[in-house]
């Protein structure tokens, strides 16, 4: 059946039993556009800016394990696409991106929107395609699905000139994908999963460092189990939250950074370390040299062999996707018998519950001033623990990553790895979608929320009804709180003046807004919200301006170099 | 340490650029790299001289293999291996260099596959050293023009580099 690549690449993405698609319409995906219109078994939003587009196809993909799909035009859509796909990318989730191309004949003539996308994109994409001939359509996206979804995922580029899209071809899609280039290893090697389970076994001290590996991989049961079945403490990266679940005693908190005293001494302080899908990465260990200073053994299982002995030099590498590795060791464990020395395991235990001691979440709760983490508790409390919550970037990140406590995987949804303000309102418009009827709340700040605004104006027309929690401090509250602790209280273009007003903001856009003022009126103001099921609703808190978050490992320090309190 | 990368490559457009994006990106250092397509036109093979510690080494080939047009990495330094590198030099050969120039070259075991009255253009392959050393027998000034290829490297004995 002859086909033009337009209706190829619709027939694509029904195959690939695509549900949504965010994109942005242009002059070079027209005719894509076109199809569009003539079908209904794939639904388009349009959003307001193609960041938007990609960061609500990762939202999407992060809190389904569904790959998430935009759609962006040449030249300047692509341009904006990209802090979407560098996020994606550092995150590692699965993403196809589709862009339009100038026609193949004025490819390299300056033409009007003309990028190179696949050049301007290459160090930010698992891999990326200029399709050049309409035959190659279906067997790329094809192979764009897999490369995204397999091995360590991330997102792919598909790049299709206009022309390519007009002309025509027999149409079929490919069953299957074979790349000779291309064969991540899944299982892990046998004799290293011996060797591992035969050091827990023995471990005196253990510590569990689980990341975003394990929500990816949806190996958070297994991970459950082993730390369960082992009775060994167990930390969460800020991408692994709700991998193991937050409120079990066994879980230590966040670590890192602004990680708990508790899981950054016991990261130090233990005798056998088991790294599972996480990177070691500079906001999780600090300095790396302070941290190999510790004499530990280190097992590390990873589906991304550059992954392994990249910052941190281990004892045990395992390559292999995390559920099969955890599920082997599972298995070794159970039918072995043998457990770790429990008198050891009650004087670690012992040692643990004495840094937990510390309270090191303990904040003001007599302020007459809104403390951010009151509204993060109370957000916590009044949803059950059981909404997704997608976050911004800075200090609100780091309040409600220890404050929700995440009970499971794929409801913490924030751009860890880069870092990216604004991601958190269109991700949150990825999660409503695909988790319809689900508490959705976007926990922001009042300059991460400016980043991605005009998304408000999709929310109305696709009827999201996100709760927007801004916790609004009139400043770019980690900048102001670096510049407290290190630059000598000179606050550098860290104050946001002329705000505006959100309640009206928010009205203009159709929505429901809010303001809260004092801390009596937080628990009315989120239960009036999440009464309004089908109406987005933007509670503007007006915060504690100078408050910090803590602990802090300051920038290049050892993990257990922390600031706890502001007194210190 | 220097390291000799011999990489299988997918024969596609861009795959070069994904390769030297990654050291560039990445702080890895080329010291010269060379690429054409090998017996099966749709691979190519590429060899990368580089300097780093182990750790980096290690990593540089982690990297590489994660490329998805890579097909296979070998460093070529880690056991017995042959290196080549070819060099063309235009010298100024006139009066009395030009019989000395001669000379050289037949030492070196170049080749002169040019001769103007004022210049012979002397092709030379061996080892980088060599290469170097025959630039440094000679005058500076003598020297016109000089172009090198970079090492191209292949294992020793029974090692075999294909998929």
């Amino acid at each position: 059946m002859q086909l033009t690549g337009a209706e190829i690449v619709i027939r694509c993405l029904v195959e690939e039993g695509v549900e949504y698609v965010f994109g942005y319409p242009g002059g070079s995906v027209l005719n894509i556009y076109d199809e569009f219109f003539k079908q209904d078994k794939v639904k388009h939003v349009l959003v307001r800016h193609e960041q938007g587009a990609v960061h609500a196809a990762d939202g999407y993909s992060r809190s389904s394990h569904k790959v998430g799909v935009a759609l962006v035009t040449s030249g300047p859509g692509v341009t904006n696409a990209v802090t979407g796909i560098a996020t994606a990318y550092m995150d590692s989730i699965p993403m196809v991106v589709i862009s339009g191309q100038v026609p193949t004949h004025a490819i390299g003539q300056d033409a009007f929107q003309e990028c190179d996308a696949v050049g301007i994109t290459r160090p930010c994409v698992k891999h990326n395609f200029l399709v050049k001939d309409v035959k190659d359509i279906a067997a790329t996206i094809k192979k764009a699905f897999y490369l995204a979804a397999t091995g360590r995922p991330g997102p792919v580029l598909v790049d299709i000139p206009k022309d390519i899209t007009q002309a025509k071809a027999e149409y079929s899609y490919p069953k299957t994908v074979a790349l000779r280039s291309y064969n991540p290893v899944t299982k892990g090697h046998a004799g290293q999963i011996k060797k591992a389970v035969s050091l827990l076994l023995e471990a005196r001290r253990p510590m569990v460092y689980a990341g975003g590996g394990v929500v990816l991989n949806d190996a958070a049961p297994q991970l459950t189990r082993l730390v369960h079945l082992l009775g060994f403490p167990c930390t969460n990266t800020l991408m692994g939250l709700g991998a193991f679940p937050g409120t079990d005693p066994q879980f230590t908190g966040m670590l890192g950074m602004h990680g708990t005293y508790e899981s950054n001494m016991a990261m130090q302080h233990c005798d056998v370390l088991i790294a599972i899908g996480a990177r070691f990465d500079d906001r999780v260990i600090g300095s790396p040299s302070h941290f190999y200073r510790a004499d530990r053994k280190i097992i590390h299982i990873d589906i991304d062999p550059s992954s392994i002995s990249k910052r941190v030099k281990v004892d045990v590498p395992i390559v292999g996707y995390v559920g099969d590795v955890l599920d082997e060791m599972l298995k070794l464990i159970e039918s072995s018998g043998e457990r770790p020395d429990p008198a050891a395991l009650k004087a670690w235990w012992a040692e643990i519950k004495e840094w937990q001691g510390q309270d090191c979440l303990r904040y003001d709760r007599k302020s007459a001033l809104i403390k951010p983490q009151f509204v993060v508790e109370k957000l916590y409390e009044l949803t059950g623990g059981d909404a997704f919550i997608t976050s911004d970037v800075g200090q609100h990140q780091m309040w409600a990553a220890q404050y929700y406590k995440f009970d499971k995987p794929r409801r913490w949804i924030n751009s860890g790895g880069l870092g990216t303000m604004g991601f958190g309102l269109p991700a949150a418009m990825g999660v409503q979608l695909v988790n319809p009827g689900a508490t959705v709340a976007c926990v922001t700040g009042e300059a991460s929320i400016q980043m991605c605004i005009q998304e408000l104006s999709t929310c109305k027309q696709y009827h999201l009804p996100i709760k927007i929690v801004n916790l609004n401090n009139r400043y770019l509250g980690m900048v102001r709180q670096w510049q407290e602790f290190f630059y000598g209280n000179r606050y550098a273009e860290s104050y946001m003046d002329a705000l505006p007003d959100f309640v009206k903001l928010a009205d203009a856009y159709g929505h429901v807004g809010i303001k809260i003022e004092k801390p009596g009126d937080v628990e009315a103001a989120l239960k009036e919200a999440f009464r309004q099921k089908d109406r987005l609703v933007f509670m503007d808190f007006v915060t504690d301006q100078t408050e910090n978050v803590f602990p802090m490992v300051p920038g290049g320090k050892g993990l257990t170099e922390m600031i706890l309190t502001e007194e210190l | 340490m220097r390291h000799i990368l011999s990489v299988l490559v997918e024969n596609e457009a861009g795959a070069l650029s994904r390769i030297s994006g990654l050291f560039s990106a990445r702080g890895y250092n080329i010291e010269s790299l060379t690429v054409a397509p090998t017996e099966d036109v749709t691979m190519s093979r590429m060899t990368i001289v580089t300097t780093g510690s182990d750790d980096v080494i290690e990593q540089i080939t982690k990297q590489l293999n994660k490329l998805v047009d890579v097909v296979k990495v070998v460093d070529l330094t880690e056991g017995n291996h042959i290196e080549r590198e070819l060099m063309l030099v235009k010298v100024r050969a006139a009066g009395k260099d030009r019989d000395e120039m001669k000379r050289l070259a037949d030492i070196f075991r170049g080749r002169i596959l040019d001769v103007t009255d004022k210049s012979y253009t002397i092709e030379l392959t061996g080892t980088g050293s060599k290469l170097d050393a025959f630039l440094q027998s000679i005058e500076p000034g003598v020297i016109l023009e000089t172009v090198r290829t970079g090492a191209s490297g292949i294992g020793r004995g029974e090692r075999i580099l294909r998929v």
